[in-house]
């Protein structure tokens, strides 16, 4: 058994699973019983001078069979009165003393900042997250990710509740910006002790064409709304990276959110650098329920790879985030299919012939169909396999990969509806180990057959 | 006294079980995760209900699709120590499969029964150390008999750290799940496989050949009172008796065979073959009767099932019967057999039947119907009778064990029961989910006697 607890800029939790400010986190009852599902910390839905809410909030995005692959609200921060969440943390704070309560904050003005994080801590909260994230309502009021695109206002928010905390403060950054490390240096500069990201992407989440009103619909109007669930990960993980790889930021403690749903999500985002990792959709979901599932899977992978703490997987795959200038351009893998394991759907040869570079070839054709089919190279054998597969299709063939035309793109294995099916397999290359930065170093970074005012261009330049 | 733990003997030979295939053959990985993506992770699941052990079905199927194969065999086995045997032998479609929700929605229910094997043999075979015993405490328990109810005793007896001793009469440990299981359901080898995993988790004795008596004369026989003087408690997991008997004229001899005893030579029995045998009558409509009907018919022979009620009055499962009759198993119901037809060398030709109307028998009736085997699928006897020799333990009418339902517990302070010989009857995981109560109490029951004494020495 691994050591999942964390010391996160001094708060400390039993595990780095949190629920981030939101729903799931509205009242003392809901963290009081997260808490006993296994949760390590909550960041307490954002508190703040009272606001109102619409009905409805709320859209979701379905893909196939899959609810809610991406989910939009647009609710504000918390409609209960200030007072009642400060004596339920109070009250969650003195049953759960070694659990982690962390009070998200949004107001305006200086003296605001100053009441709300006193009144905070005296309720016994571990840490402030500032929320510059929220994108829709609050922004257009000054507050929220209208803060994460304007750095120089950050900062100085910023270090007004560094000034004025006894505890650790970490501000949640939005993804509405063009360059997330803008805002992860205003953060550094204020002098506050981490960062969360990401909150929610602005976004429409469909039309009512019946009403022409897009969604979710209020009335007879919308408006845009903040996009998060499994979705968003990648988005999420990017910046993330960013922040990880930067020299300086990378040593503040991150809090990782968006699209984590299971044990793998947490896992990876905490190997990219980030201590704690923060849930929201996946609980509004599923329920707390699933932090078990979380706690046993990332407990078991820990084991699996000797690690005896989950401090020794933070950051392990940060330093292989680089930039494309630095890639091998020498390596090589093609495509590789299991003849056990395929089903014979062809979905990775309509995928290579139309999306790709037209080398996976249906068994049986002679050349004139191949040709009539749209291939242009035609390898000498094209091996005649069957699907062997249980619960594949009879009659139908395994498709065939021509290594030599294939490039290693990945679509097919994307595509490929049986997991393990297609490999994608490391050839030895021709070419030798070298990255794109190492031609311009060499000055041979540039590729014939491109534009006639390109090669004149160079030509004048190459004297 | 013969003493083989915890080796289990190897099955040898050719046996007639080799000849099935699965009907439902392992999942492969892409198989089961894309299976387990399916599942909707229900709240208040009806599946769970309808499991007899509880498993916490949403959870490890959920377990299963993020990849936590471990901990979804973990969810299983803390529920039902035998969840691969159950996974692999429920009858799902009227368990935990039968009341999923895709049901009403006219969509396939989640193949749970699958999913459950698959998490249980993928995360074994990973790490076959799953749970740790605890301390030893001391307490020594006896389990009488090897089936699944005192199997799956063993090893949560073995997991709270008591030492633990089986008595089996057979030679070969699991019971019914080991010698009676459809062979296109589970194999003996893989019974086995279990139970040495079940064994392998804490101090387990098992004693093979080995009977338990209400006196014992021989060195393979334990005696009642030896028992219940060197241990703290006692299982009693008796299962059922022989195949009852149809008690009519030919009978006696060659060709007519007991069902639980040829389901067990066509396992276990590298002799057995069927020679000459080209058609068969199987008497009974219930799952046992339907179980050796669809194993003949499926090693071609021509199989009857000879009911004498209506076709809605069969017992056996409508999903079993389905099944057995795509492969040939035929079915004739409101038939009686009054006698076993035999030429004059005694070999069995057919079966004389007569007709019935709400299960009586109409005179004038009779017709002679072919057959070279006549199997006897009316029921098993009981085995309870060694259970009188325990002081305080009763058996009701029909035979069964007496226990309390809320803990399993005898007439007798000491001892405990579980399994068929309490249910009358039922399936693999009803015995485990009755053993499961039964340990619970004896659990609390030795250490709780344990705290007593210190107290009574501190005093
Ligand atoms: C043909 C058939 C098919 C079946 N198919 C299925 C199925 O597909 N799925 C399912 O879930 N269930 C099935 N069952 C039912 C299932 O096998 C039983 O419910 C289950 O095995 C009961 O377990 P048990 O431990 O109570 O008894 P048993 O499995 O009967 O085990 C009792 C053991 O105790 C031993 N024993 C008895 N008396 C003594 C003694 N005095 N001393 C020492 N040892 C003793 C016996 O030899 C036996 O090994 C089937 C049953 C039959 C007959
Ligand atoms: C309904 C809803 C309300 C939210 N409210 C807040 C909030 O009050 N404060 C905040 O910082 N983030 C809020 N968030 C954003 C989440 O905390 C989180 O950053 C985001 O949902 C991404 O994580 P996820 O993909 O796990 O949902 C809200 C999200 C949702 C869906
Ligand atoms: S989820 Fe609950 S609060 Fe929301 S619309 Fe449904 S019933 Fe109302
Ligand atoms: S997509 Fe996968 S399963 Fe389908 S034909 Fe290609 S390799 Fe086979
Ligand atoms: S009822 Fe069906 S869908 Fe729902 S949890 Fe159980 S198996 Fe899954």
């Amino acid at each position: 058994m691994a050591d999942l607890s964390i010391d996160f800029a001094g708060i400390k939790s039993p595990n780095p699973f949190w629920l981030a400010s939101a729903p799931p986190t509205n009242t003392g009852d809901q963290v009081m019983r997260a808490f006993d599902a296994g949760w390590g910390g909550a960041v307490w839905k954002t508190l703040g001078n009272p606001i109102v809410n619409v009905s409805s909030r709320f859209g979701g995005i379905d893909y196939g069979n899959t609810r809610m692959m991406g989910l939009n609200n647009i609710e504000l921060i918390t409609d209960r009165p200030l007072e009642v969440n400060l004596r339920e943390i109070r009250e969650v704070k003195r049953r759960y003393p070694n659990h982690a309560v962390i009070t998200s904050l949004m107001v305006e003005t200086k003296e605001e900042w100053k009441e709300i994080i006193q009144r905070a801590e005296e309720a016994g909260s571990d840490g402030h997250e500032l929320n510059f994230g929220c994108p829709h309502g609050m922004c257009e009021r000054g507050m929220g990710s209208a803060v994460s695109s304007e750095p120089k206002v950050l900062r100085e928010i910023a270090s007004w509740a560094v000034e004025f905390a006894t505890k650790p403060v970490i501000v949640k950054l939005s993804p509405n910006v063009t360059d997330i490390v803008e805002p992860g240096e205003a953060v550094l500069e204020s002098k506050a002790h981490g960062i969360s990201l990401i909150n929610t992407i602005k976004s429409i989440m469909g039309i009512d064409l019946d009403r022409m009103v897009p969604l979710p619909r209020v009335g007879d109007a919308s408006t845009n709304g903040g996009y998060c669930g499994p979705a968003v990960k990648p988005v999420a993980l990017h910046m993330v990276g960013e922040l990880t790889r930067h020299p300086y930021i990378a040593k503040l403690p991150i809090s990782g959110i968006g699209g984590i749903s299971n044990w793998r999500d947490a896992a990876e985002f905490i190997a990219l650098g980030c201590t704690s990792v923060q849930v929201c959709t996946a609980v509004m979901h599923y329920g707390y329920r699933i932090v078990e599932d979380m706690i046993e899977g990332l407990n078991d992978f820990l084991d699996s790879k000797g690690m005896k703490s989950v401090l020794e997987l933070r950051g392990r795959a940060a330093p292989q985030y680089k930039n494309w200038g630095e890639l091998d351009l020498g390596y090589r893998v093609v495509a590789d299919i299991s003849t056990d394991k395929c089903i014979g759907c062809q979905l990775c040869y309509v995928a290579c012939m139309d999306g790709a570079h037209q080398c996976i070839h249906l068994p049986g054709r002679t050349e004139e169909q191949a040709r009539k089919a749209g291939h242009t190279h035609i390898p000498k054998l094209i091996p005649d396999r069957a699907v062997t597969a249980k619960g594949g299709t009879p009659g139908a063939r395994v498709p065939f990969v021509d290594e030599e035309e294939c490039i290693g793109c990945n679509l097919c294995q994307l595509v490929c509806p049986v997991s393990g099916c297609i490999t994608m397999k490391e050839v030895a290359s021709d070419k030798p180990h070298e990255t794109w930065d190492d031609r311009v170093q060499r000055g041979a970074d540039f590729v014939p057959g491109g534009l006639h005012v390109t090669e004149m261009e160079r030509a004048k330049r190459n004297g | 006294m013969t003493h083989h733990s915890p080796h289990i003997p190897d099955v040898e030979g050719d046996r007639l079980e080799v000849l099935y295939e699965d009907k439902k053959p392992p999942y492969e990985g892409a198989e089961a995760i894309a299976e387990a993506n399916r599942c909707l992770y229900c709240v208040d699941a009806p599946c769970i209900k309808a499991c007899p052990t509880a498993i916490d079905i949403p959870t490890f199927i959920r377990k299963i699709g993020t990849g936590n194969v471990k901990g979804a065999a973990r969810t299983i086995l803390t529920q039902n120590l035998l969840g691969k045997s159950c996974g692999q032998v429920c009858p799902v479609e009227v368990l935990c499969a039968g009341a999923c929700v895709y049901n009403d929605w006219n969509r396939d229910p989640i193949k749970i029964g699958r999913l459950q094997r698959y998490a249980v043999e993928t995360a074994l075979a990973e790490d076959p150390q799953l749970f740790k015993p605890k301390a030893p405490t001391g307490k020594r328990v006896a389990l009488v008999g090897a089936g699944p109810a005192s199997i799956a005793a063993a090893g949560w007896l073995a997991l709270e750290g008591h030492e633990v001793a089986i008595y089996e009469k057979k030679l070969l440990p699991g019971g019914l799940n080991t010698l009676g299981i459809a062979p296109y359901k589970m194999k003996v080898e893989e019974a086995l496989t279990e139970i040495t995993w079940v064994l392998s988790l804490g101090n387990v004795e098992l004693y093979q050949g080995v009977e338990i008596v209400p006196v014992s004369g021989s060195p393979e026989e334990v005696s009642v009172a030896t028992l219940l003087q060197q241990y703290d408690a006692v299982l009693l997991g008796l299962g059922l008796g022989p195949d009852s008997r149809l008690k009519i004229p030919g009978e006696d001899g060659g060709g007519v065979v007991g069902a639980t005893h040829l389901i067990e030579r066509l396992k276990a029995d590298p002799t057995l073959r069927f020679k000459g045998v080209d058609r068969a009558i199987i008497v009974g409509g219930g799952n046992t009767a339907v179980d050796v009907a669809h194993e003949l018919a499926l090693l071609g022979i021509d199989a009857t099932m000879v009911y004498r009620g209506g076709d809605h009055e069969l017992s056996a499962y409508e999903h079993e019967l389905a099944s057995g009759r795509v492969d040939g198993m035929k079915v004739l119901c409101e038939r009686s057999p009054v006698a076993v037809l035999r030429d004059n060398i005694g070999k069995v030709t057919g079966v004389r039947v007569i007709r019935t109307e709400d299960k009586k028998p109409v005179p004038g009736t009779e017709e002679d119907l072919r057959a070279d085997l006549v199997v006897v699928a009316v029921g098993q006897s009981r085995a309870t009778e060694v259970a009188r020799s325990f002081p305080g333990v009763e058996l009701d009418t029909r035979g069964r064990v007496i226990v309390d339902p809320k803990t399993h517990r005898t007439g007798n302070p000491k001892v405990w029961s579980a399994g068929d010989c309490v249910n009358g009857g039922k399936e693999v995981v009803n015995a485990v989910a009755e053993a499961k109560i039964a340990v619970t109490s004896m659990h609390a029951f030795l250490m709780g006697a344990e705290m007593g004494a210190e107290k009574g020495v501190g005093a």
